[in-house]
């Protein structure tokens, strides 16, 4: 048992009042979870205190809120966890750290950077900073914790057509589909339509009608599934909108959030992969940057600058200048920007934008043993398959893949 | 007044299965449910679901295992129905577009279950129950025409007309508090279990027994609610469940001395004997001293192949990590029984139909029966489907012949004053909510569970009734309309003590031990006396206990071992 502090954004509609905070003191074990404190205070303090709970097991997705500024499950979140968190957080903006009221069992904060070690090392039984519980963002409040999720999440989800569109008449028995096809978009089937990386998206904060992660997410669940008729349709229609797949900045929030592993970027990215497959001509040409970006490093083991525009907007000339109109256009187009960039000082190594001029890494081997990894590993995109991060990591150590990291200093020194 | 042909209480898989089979036959369709359906504890069913699909497999295999498994208690024309039907349906949720796992050939591919004489439950890794309700839900949103929606809507009170007929429901809209009396032909109950009645339980905090209590106040009758099942293996504390199908891929059971003592008590089926054996076998390793300090015994995964573990145990990797703080795939993970499953509930007949004319039952709520004494792993989805399709085809067809009786404005004015008073009641004026619901949940757990005997059901009934008489002068919080959660947990409250009673006065009836309900005092099954169904009706006196038969098509009672 240890006892912590939750402050709580408060919303009482019928009040006639604004939001405001308050404090609740709760006791339970480290172990148990942020929405256990909640409940606690609910039974003890205050009835009134809304907030959509059910499973308390991360399975129903009711309970999506932001603990400390970061948008998750109430029920994942350890309390203890919490604690932690605020506390560092606390420490890192350069406050000192609370006093210790009462010993609660609580890990003292780790250093960081920033952080003054006498101030942190006299609170090590110290938790005495609250932890702060907001509703979700990027969706109207109604009470307290509860969002209006219809107006936006929902809305969006029915936005991207959420129901398989086979062709024609079912077979008598299954459909037969390739095994690794239904594992691929089970990963999506595991979104529990919780919201958090709704709540955390930074696209559908600058662009409220961004069809966002979750719903695209959904999408992906459709697009990759062999017994969908309209995967062509749904590309167009999704590439098409201009909230759709290219709205999305690859700021990785949602990946954060996501307390199933769904990985609501990645989904998006395999949308934009398969358009691109599909000659879907994408606005940023993003999927064909990507490839570029890949095959320069294939073949010369660093970035070359000079040859990464002409290769993103007319594919496969590779080091020839035979540019097409629209790659001409994006790179006249260009010119301001990189004049800015020598101005600033942030392009430095003009020389490199000539053709042919940037060296070739001696020795590719490194580099060619990471592509033969990444390409024996296509699958591990998917938590089902192998499993989490960590493990993946391990993994890799015990196959001595860590030598990959060796041209990392090259590689520093070029991008000055 | 709003009105629909087929009205469904609850937006699991019975209700959203009964929904769409209502839909099919051209009837107007409206489901309620307490919170958003996506949200419903279907969603908690993770091992998968069984069918006698495979060709060397046969429904009559499935039909025996279930009865086996169910202490001879189910009713076997409703098994038979049930096993006969599953491969369609496991086929239409493929159609529908069920991620459902796939072997080499990209057929669908089985696991092993336990109490089960083949590998026969299909699944999606272990979100079955999520993947086909997010899948049903997909359907929900294809055919918003013909289904209207009315999501986070409680229902408080069946409206009965003259005739005796099920009519309507009162109801009210959680988001604003406004209440209202929906009109309709027929009225299905899919409300889940009554799990909130013990603490801990794997169940969610949703599943407080609304449409058994709601039936039971209306006149419906109940049946087997004595038969509560505890699951062999939830974390201890918090209750979070440890899918079977953990076992079903292999992994073993140890208690503190490492020893595998499932080898005693099940020496054939092991760990995938049925959940009643193995429950009671952990309990005896706790009480006799071999279990751990915590009072828990260890499940060890380690057994099972990593990438087997990723592939198909995702979801008990992410919960042991967690919730735990143990990493599943290097190290057991402690745990014990934990009440999880109400075999009992409203006494259906296989179309759903209780004894109230107009009322349907399907899935947790009701009891048809096809899992008795004992439910095996993976039938609790099929038990939803089929019969959730069977209520709504039924309930449609009554609609078409029937015109709508009035319902009487009475029962919603009888509901707005229950309400006004709870609102009105001065802090202090009794107990908190919350306070009561605990003692219950903790009573319970500790007197009527896995060993039960007549000193500690009494004890425990005596608590209820005590529990029953605070409630009517405990108090809540909030005092407004929008999201009164506290409001509604009171009247959730009344709900849980409703099914509580019935359980007590259920199990201190029955007299031997069969399936979930073991009795110290009776610790042997007697088919002679006991191979009958105990009935519960309400009267202001508490339930009046009738019997009824069980009904044996081709399977006679044998001595039950795995």
């Amino acid at each position: 048992m240890a006892d912590y502090t939750i402050k709580v954004r408060r919303f009482q509609p019928e009040s006639g009042e604004g939001p405001y905070w308050e404090e609740f003191n709760v006791d339970l074990d480290p172990s148990l979870s942020v929405l256990d404190g909640l409940l606690q205070a609910k039974d003890r303090d205050d009835g009134s205190l809304a907030v959509r709970c059910s499973c308390r097991a991360a399975i129903c997705g009711s309970c999506g809120m932001k603990i400390n500024g970061q948008s998750g499950l109430g029920c994942k979140t350890q309390i203890g966890e919490a604690q932690e968190q605020a506390n560092k957080m606390k420490a890192a903006t350069g406050a000192s750290a609370a006093t210790a009221d009462s010993p609660i069992g609580v890990q003292a904060p780790e250093q960081s950077a920033g952080v003054n070690a006498a101030e942190t090392g006299a609170t090590a039984t110290a938790g005495a900073e609250p932890i702060v519980i907001e509703p979700m963002g990027n969706m109207p409040v109604i009470k307290d914790l509860i969002t209006d999720m219809e107006s936006t999440h929902w809305t969006k989800i029915r936005r991207v057509t959420p129901w398989l569109l086979p062709h024609g008449e079912p077979p008598e028995r299954e459909y037969i589909v390739e095994p690794e096809s239904m594992i691929d978009i089970t990963q999506s089937m595991a979104c529990i339509q919780c919201g958090a990386c709704v709540s955390s998206c930074l696209s559908m904060e600058a662009d409220p009608g961004f069809i966002g992660p979750a719903a695209l997410a959904k999408a992906y669940r459709f697009v990759g599934d062999p017994r969908d008729a309209e995967t062509h349709e749904r590309l167009h229609d999704l590439a098409n909108d201009p909230h759709g797949i290219y709205d999305c900045t690859h700021c990785f929030s949602c990946i954060d959030a996501c307390p199933k592993g769904v990985a609501p970027m990645d989904q998006i990215m395999r949308l934009r992969r398969k358009a691109g497959e599909e000659g879907i001509e994408d606005p940023n040409s993003g999927h064909d940057h990507e490839i570029a970006f890949v095959k320069i490093i294939e073949k010369k083991g660093t970035l070359d600058e000079s040859l990464l525009l002409q290769e993103s907007f007319a594919p496969g000339v590779k080091g020839k200048l035979k540019p097409n109109k629209r790659a001409i256009r994006e790179m006249l187009g260009s010119i301001p920007t990189a004049i800015r960039g020598i101005k600033t000082g942030k392009m430095r190594s003009l020389h490199k934008l000539i053709p042919g001029v940037h060296p070739k890494l001696p020795d590719q081997d490194d580099v060619k043993a990471i592509y033969a990894h990444a390409e024996e590993h296509n699958e591990e995109f998917n938590l089902y398959i192998k499993g989490e991060e960590g493990e993946l990591a391990e993994e890799d150590v015990e196959k001595g893949i860590e030598r990959s990291t060796a041209p990392a200093g090259q590689e520093a020194d070029n991008a000055q | 007044m709003p009105s629909h042909d087929v009205l469904v209480i609850g937006a699991g898989l019975a209700g959203q299965r009964a929904a769409l089979a209502a839909a099919e036959e051209g009837v107007s369709v409206g489901i309620i449910s307490k919170v958003h359906p996506v949200r419903s504890h279907s969603n908690a069913a993770q091992g998968g679901i069984n069918a006698a699909l495979n060709p060397g497999d046969s429904w009559e295999s499935h039909a025996f295992d279930t009865i086996k498994g169910s202490d001879y208690l189910g009713d076997q024309d409703a098994v038979e129905i049930m096993t006969r039907e599953a491969p369609e349906e496991i086929l239409h949720l493929e159609h529908l577009g069920v991620t459902f796992h796939r072997n080499e050939e990209g057929k669908l591919g089985t696991r092993a279950f336990g109490g089960a004489s083949a590998a026969r439950t299909y699944y999606v890794a272990d979100i079955t129950g999520q993947a086909i309700m997010h899948v049903l839900y997909e359907q929900l949103m294809k055919y918003s025409e013909q289904i209207a929606r009315y999501e986070e809507w409680f229902c408080s009170s069946l409206a009965i007309d003259e005739n005796g007929e099920c009519c309507g429901v009162v109801t009210r809209n959680v988001a604003d508090g406004s209440m209202e009396l929906f009109q309709a032909k027929s009225v299905i109950l899919c409300t889940g279990g009554n799990g909130m009645v013990w603490k801990p339980s794997t169940n969610a905090l949703i599943c407080t027994g609304d449409g058994i209590a709601m039936a039971y106040r209306a006149g419906a009758k109940l049946m087997d609610m004595e038969m509560i099942q505890y699951h062999p293996t939830t974390l201890a504390g918090k209750g979070f469940l440890i899918t079977e199908g953990a076992r079903g891929e292999g992994a073993h059971l140890l208690n503190a001395k490492g020893e595998r003592f499932m080898e005693k008590y099940a020496p054939n089926k092991m760990e995938l004997a049925s959940r009643d054996v193995v429950s009671r076998a952990e309990q005896t390793e706790i009480n006799e001293g071999r279990g751990f300090p915590d009072g828990t015994v260890a499940l060890d995964i380690t057994v099972v192949p990593k990438k087997r573990v990723h592939e198909a145990l995702r979801e008990i990797v992410l919960v042991g990590r967690d919730f735990a703080g143990v990493d599943i795939t290097r190290e057991p993970i402690h745990i014990k029984p934990g009440n999880h499953y109400t075999m009992g509930g409203v006494k259906t007949d296989v179309d759903g139909r209780t004894d109230i004319p107009g009322l349907y039952s399907a899935g947790e709520t009701a009891c048809v029966s096809v899992h008795g004494g004992n439910r095996l792993g993976a039938n609790s989805l099929l038990d939803t489907l089929i019969f959730g399709k069977r209520s709504g085809r039924d309930a449609a067809a009554r609609a078409k012949r029937i015109d709508y009786s009035r319902a009487s404005k009475q029962v919603l004015e009888d509901e707005e004053n229950l309400v006004a008073d709870l609102i009105g009641r001065e802090k202090g004026s009794g107990r908190r909510i919350s306070e009561i619901k605990l003692e219950l949940g903790q009573t319970m757990d500790a007197k009527v569970a896995v060993f039960r005997d007549e000193a500690g059901i009494t004890e425990a009934l005596e608590t209820v009734r005590r529990l029953k008489e605070e409630a009517k002068t405990a108090y809540i919080d909030d005092h407004g309309s929008v999201f009164n959660q506290d409001l509604i947990a009171a009247i959730e409250l009344g709900y849980m003590l409703d099914n509580a009673e019935c359980t007590c006065v259920a199990a201190l009836e029955r007299k031997e031990s069969r399936g979930a309900q073991y009795r110290t005092d009776f610790p042997e099954r007697n088919d002679e006396d006991w191979l009958k169904h105990i009935d519960l009706e309400r009267t202001d006196d508490g339930p009046e206990i009738s019997y009824s038969e069980v009904t044996i098509t081709q399977w006679e009672p044998q001595e039950r071992t795995y």
